[in-house]
């Protein structure tokens, strides 16, 4: 039953020909077996689980039917879920009690997913390989030597490693996209705005997205759909009609022209990546798609302001972790003392550069230097999306630069860890949806490696998104009919 | 170079300024650490100083909403206790913090 993809899972549950309960007795099993390797969870939600499980099993008895009755769901912990521990990977969250659950996440719940436990990412979200967790160590399930990517690393190794059919994951700079690409499955960043917020911890809020990571593109499409529309508790939610997408996939991409994107050549990342998104862009033609070249002219400028606005953005919204109303404190002298002692200890290495990076963007004397030029900058990004949507509907791209690379090899230096988001940021700064899908392996050793074709659509066309996305992975099945090697022997 | 009222002269990021502003207590090996690897960032990001925006206005966020409100009335929310079990100190109804205000003399 674990291996069955979140549509099939809710077919047998609202057919009853499997309730919820079995479903997730099978799925704590398979956690109990590959979780010591795999370390995708900070906490486990078994009890939360039972209850939720058997109230499905309730409601589909009553003749009830719910879109994802009975499917094990991990939760990205920087989410809340009421009554469970929530920490955003910090230890200065490390024993708060989330007092409500994220919208999102209650709409999930509704639809009759099962949470079986809180998935662990970079601190706050910040990182691109999810070794900025201050509480836990994830690994990737096709190589156990390397990094899952991040910040969503604990979401994408639980549904790689069959830990979870779906998984909630939040993407500021990549968050969801490159972690899918890393563990071979399936992520999706909406329009900012499409799913609500309310419940997130904040990282960069014109930036922050929430979004579902599965391992098909139809149970991405359905997680979505669940998850999409207005929300008056978040007001950046867009309160604009959601249109469903699992029912509008598509066999072919006839009729649809694909920009490949000047700017994002792939021939710098070596010849054997250089030939797997070639032969990924000549299986889209071969799908019936029109293929183009489109130009991003500012995108090489997308790393530089993104790294200005988001450590801005967060350096404001972090202000409010200080050892007064939630989480940890170190007692000081007097109240500025006690904010930067508490901080001092709270925090990770990574979070205290952004915040010290955003707080220097947004001081006296450099705001318009650093983060007002950054905001135009970003104007001029959204920009070249408008144009280059004007040649073509969808665009395709690399999700990351490289595969899964190992644990610590981005060394000290931060940038080099940044570079990992240049194919990613673009996008969530234009606020456009996109997607990673697997696009084939590259070899390493003796470790086969998934990678991640990006595919790209205008505001608001996640129908568009799903579909083409779904065209290419059906007639692909790279990691369709494939568990990570991990795996073997365990399962 | 660095005092409480002002900004480092002549550009760059002095790490023990800022972190005072952030409320973040550095020691000295973090100081030192952060300082190498802002000035890292700071070199990549000033990429920004090549491009011409003169005209451009500046992208606060993406979605087209303004003054987003609701209507004034009555909700339930958390209550009291609620939300304050979170707190790592609290008396009464309250948060409570270390003394902020000095005595008069």
């Amino acid at each position: 039953m674990i291996e069955r993809s979140a549509t099939e899972i809710a077919a047998a549950v609202n057919g009853r020909q499997a309730s919820a309960v079995e479903v997730l007795d099978a799925q704590l099993a398979q956690v109990e077996r590959v979780e010591p390797s795999i370390g995708a969870f900070l906490s486990a939600t078994a009890d939360l689980a039972r209850r939720q499980a058997l109230l499905v099993d309730e409601a589909v008895a009553a003749g009830r039917r719910l879109p994802l009755a009975g499917v094990p769901l991990a939760v990205k912990d920087n989410m809340c879920l009421s009554g469970t521990v929530t920490t955003a990977g910090s230890r200065i969250l490390e024993h708060w009690v989330a007092p409500y659950t994220a919208t999102a996440v209650q709409r999930l719940l509704d639809a009759g997913c099962v949470p079986v436990g809180k998935a662990n990412l970079d601190e706050f979200a910040m990182g691109s390989s999810c070794e900025n967790s201050a509480l836990g160590v994830t690994r990737n399930p096709w190589d156990l030597r390397r990094v899952p990517g991040g910040s969503s690393g604990g979401s994408v190794a639980a549904v790689a490693a069959r830990e979870a059919a779906l998984a909630t994951a939040s993407d500021t700079g990549g968050s969801i996209r490159e972690p899918a690409a890393f563990c071979g499955v399936v992520g999706m960043k909406p329009t900012y705005g499409r799913v609500s917020r309310y419940g997130l911890i904040a990282f960069a809020s014109s930036l922050d997205q929430i979004g579902p990571i599965a391992r098909t593109v139809e149970d991405a499409a359905a997680m979505y759909d669940v998850m999409a529309g207005h929300d008056p508790m978040d007001a950046t939610s867009l309160p604009r009609p959601v249109e469903p997408t699992a029912t509008a996939l598509r066999g072919d991409l006839r009729g649809v022209r694909v920009g490949l994107v000047r700017e994002f050549d792939t021939k710098g990342l070596g010849q054997e990546i250089d030939a797997l998104y070639r032969r990924a862009y000549e299986k889209l033609a071969a799908l019936g798609a029109e293929v183009v070249e489109v130009a991003l002219p500012h995108a090489e400028y997308g790393l530089a302001t993104y790294y200005l606005i988001a450590p801005a953005e967060a350096s404001s919204n972090l202000a409010r972790f200080d050892g007064v109303r939630y989480g940890l404190r170190v007692e000081g002298a007097n109240v500025q003392e006690m904010y930067a002692k508490t901080r001092a200890a709270g925090f990770g290495p990574e979070v205290k550069r952004r915040i010290l990076i955003g707080t220097y963007a947004l001081s006296s004397g450099y705001y318009d230097a650093y983060y007002v030029r950054a905001q135009k900058a970003r104007t001029l990004m959204a920009a070249d999306f408008e144009q280059a949507f004007a040649q073509c509907d969808l665009i395709a791209c690399p999700a990351a630069s490289s595969a899964a690379f190992e644990f610590g090899a981005k060394g000290d230096d931060p940038v080099a860890m940044y570079l990992m988001d240049f194919y990613t940021i673009p996008m969530s700064l234009a606020g456009v949806p996109a997607l990673s899908v697997p696009c084939g392996f590259v070899r390493d050793g003796e470790s086969e490696l998934p990678m991640g074709l990006q595919l790209v659509a205008p505001l608001y066309q996640e129908a568009r998104l799903f579909a083409a996305a779904h065209a290419y992975e059906q007639a692909t099945r790279f990691t369709l009919d494939r568990a990570p090697a991990s795996l073997e022997g365990v399962r | 170079m660095s005092s409480d009222s002002s900004p480092a002269a002549g550009g760059g990021i002095d790490v023990t300024y800022v972190a005072r502003l952030a409320r973040l207590e550095l020691s000295p090996e973090e100081a030192a650490l952060y300082q190498r690897q802002l000035d890292n960032v700071l070199e990549h990001v000033a990429l920004l100083q090549n491009l011409d925006v003169s005209g451009v206005a500046p992208t606060a966020q993406v979605v087209p909403l303004t003054n987003v409100l609701r209507e004034d009335e009555y909700r339930p929310s958390l209550d009291r206790s609620q939300a304050l079990a979170g707190a790592p100190s609290r008396e009464g109804a309250y948060f409570a913090v270390p003394q902020i205000m000095e005595e008069q003399a």
